[in-house]
């Protein structure tokens, strides 16, 4: 197990992460920002308090959960569902950033595309993730990156958010020969 | 959860999970999307051999918002009405690739017959069997107390319920004491004797004969329809004088607790069990109850024919 990132490398990358989504979009007037449930909800509230520091005005944050639209829903027992918040000025015509701390096959984003798209027509889809981890199974990108992290398929990351887990880290575990 | 047939073998957390499951789903489809991709492919068969319009339509309705195909299949104007057996139709439905089969039946234990005989391998949900059970209608009644009482709880401890008018014949009051006894509200049963089952003294719960003496007490009084449909003997001397005890009259409702609300599972005989003033007084949370039933059956059909079933049993 290996430290990927520790606390002020993840607060640094959210600080970045921040001002590359003010510097794209021109400000911070038109975006609402989604995250999906559970560690994505951390991150956007995260990345959204930053803008807010940077900008010196409230941004739109929310919540998307994307369990009803996932196309792996019958390789599992049920998922529990989680809460969908659309802030107030919704998604219709706004820049919309989703949020994940991990971007791997790209199948939960297609899920939040599919979701976002039943709720209204953004502007603009962005996607804003912690770690990218590669091994993409879909045509998917991210527009802002906290760290790209080349793993091989049997390794785990561990996303840590100190409102969650008591401290604020990203691990790299080696998992079991599947 | 492989099936849902009674509220008795559902465990409290199964409940909660239920509960906790339709929350999602009723803010999930209350904005401008009704239809969600969940259940696509799926075949949902509504198995109705006993009338029903609420509990029918709100299973087809919780059915479609999940995009889940559905056949309706009444006893009437099929073969059941010639004669064809639970069996034979249950076979046939299997063969026909249903996932899922809503029974309503007027026999008690119309469901555990369907689910036991493994005479199809699809999930068996029980719309009401007789004077049995009838579990998504008490999901969707403590589903409302909890969204206008619980304060955020998820159970319903410390409310106190009263359950008034034809206990004897109710699977909804059945399921009703079972499921919100377990969620550790406190139940009264107000009924005239001959109203009460054999039993009833076993139950968990309060009985008492003088709705005046109970109304004031409550935080909900669900009024329970007298089902004359049901009655081969005279339970009581006449409607008039039921309706002068045991009615939700307007005098009664004036002495409920200021937070009190008035249920009904419907179809309500207004005049008879609940006056219409009280049926359409801000008190009354009957129209929710209706919209309520489609959140907690979508999120029964998601809890059964969503994930994959292997490893369950």
């Amino acid at each position: 197990m290996s430290l990927a990132l520790s606390a002020p490398d993840m607060s640094r990358a959210i600080t970045r992460i921040a001002h590359e989504i003010i510097e794209k979009n021109s400000g911070s007037k038109s975006l609402t920002i989604l995250g999906i449930p559970t560690r994505g909800a951390h991150l956007a509230q995260r990345i959204s308090k930053a803008i807010t520091e940077i900008e010196g005005t409230s941004v739109q944050v929310g919540t998307l959960d994307i369990t009803l639209h996932r196309d792996d829903l019958r390789l599992r027992p049920p998922r529990a569902l989680m809460p969908t918040v659309i802030p107030s000025l919704g998604v219709e015509g706004r820049d919309v950033v989703l949020v994940d701390d991990v971007l791997y096959s790209g199948r939960t984003i297609r899920a939040a595309l599919d979701a976002l798209g039943e709720i209204g027509r953004p502007r603009t889809v962005q996607l804003a993730v912690l770690i990218d981890r590669g091994h993409r199974q879909l045509p998917i990108r991210a527009d802002y990156v906290g760290k790209n992290l080349p793993t091989s398929p049997t390794q785990i990351i561990k996303v840590h958010f100190s409102e969650f887990d008591a401290i604020d880290e990203v691990l790299l575990e080696d998992g079991e020969q599947a | 959860m492989k099936h849902l047939l009674s509220i008795a073998d559902l465990s409290r957390v199964d409940a909660i999970r239920i509960l906790d499951t339709a929350e999602s789903l009723s803010v999930a489809s209350d904005g401008a999307v009704k239809k969600l991709p969940t259940l696509r492919g799926r075949t949902v068969v509504n198995l109705f051999a006993e009338d029903s319009t609420r509990t029918r339509i709100s299973f087809e309705a919780a059915a479609k918002r999940l995009s889940a195909d559905v056949i309706n299949f009444s006893a009437k104007g099929s073969s059941v009405s010639k004669g064809e057996s639970l069996k034979d139709t249950a076979q046939t439905l299997q063969s026909m690739g249903a996932d899922a089969v809503i029974i309503r039946h007027s026999a008690s234990g119309a469901a555990h017959t369907l689910a036991e005989n493994k005479w199809m391998s699809g999930a068996v949900i029980n719309a009401g069997d007789g004077t049995h059970e009838h579990p998504s209608q008490a999901l969707l009644d403590a589903f409302t107390i909890r969204q206008n009482l619980a304060h955020g709880n998820s159970d319903l401890t410390g409310l106190h319920v009263a359950i008034v008018g034809d206990i004897l014949h109710s699977r909804v009051a059945r399921s009703n004491v079972l499921l919100l006894t377990k969620l550790g509200a406190l139940v009264t049963l107000v009924a005239p004797p001959t109203l009460l089952p054999v039993g009833v003294e076993q139950w968990p719960v309060n009985v008492s004969y003088d709705f005046d003496s109970v109304v004031a007490d409550v935080d909900v009084v669900m009024m329970l329809r007298i089902q004359l449909e049901r009655m081969s003997e005279m339970f009581f001397p006449n409607a008039r004088e039921y309706s002068h005890y045991f009615a939700l009259n307007t005098d009664r409702l004036s002495r409920m607790k200021k937070s009190a609300i008035v249920m009904h599972p419907g179809p309500m005989n207004r005049g008879l069990e609940i006056t219409a003033e009280s049926a359409d007084s801000a008190r009354s949370v009957i129209l929710e109850q209706v919209k309520n039933g489609v959140s907690i059956r979508m999120a029964i059909l998601y809890l059964l024919l969503a994930g994959s079933t292997e490893g369950q049993d």
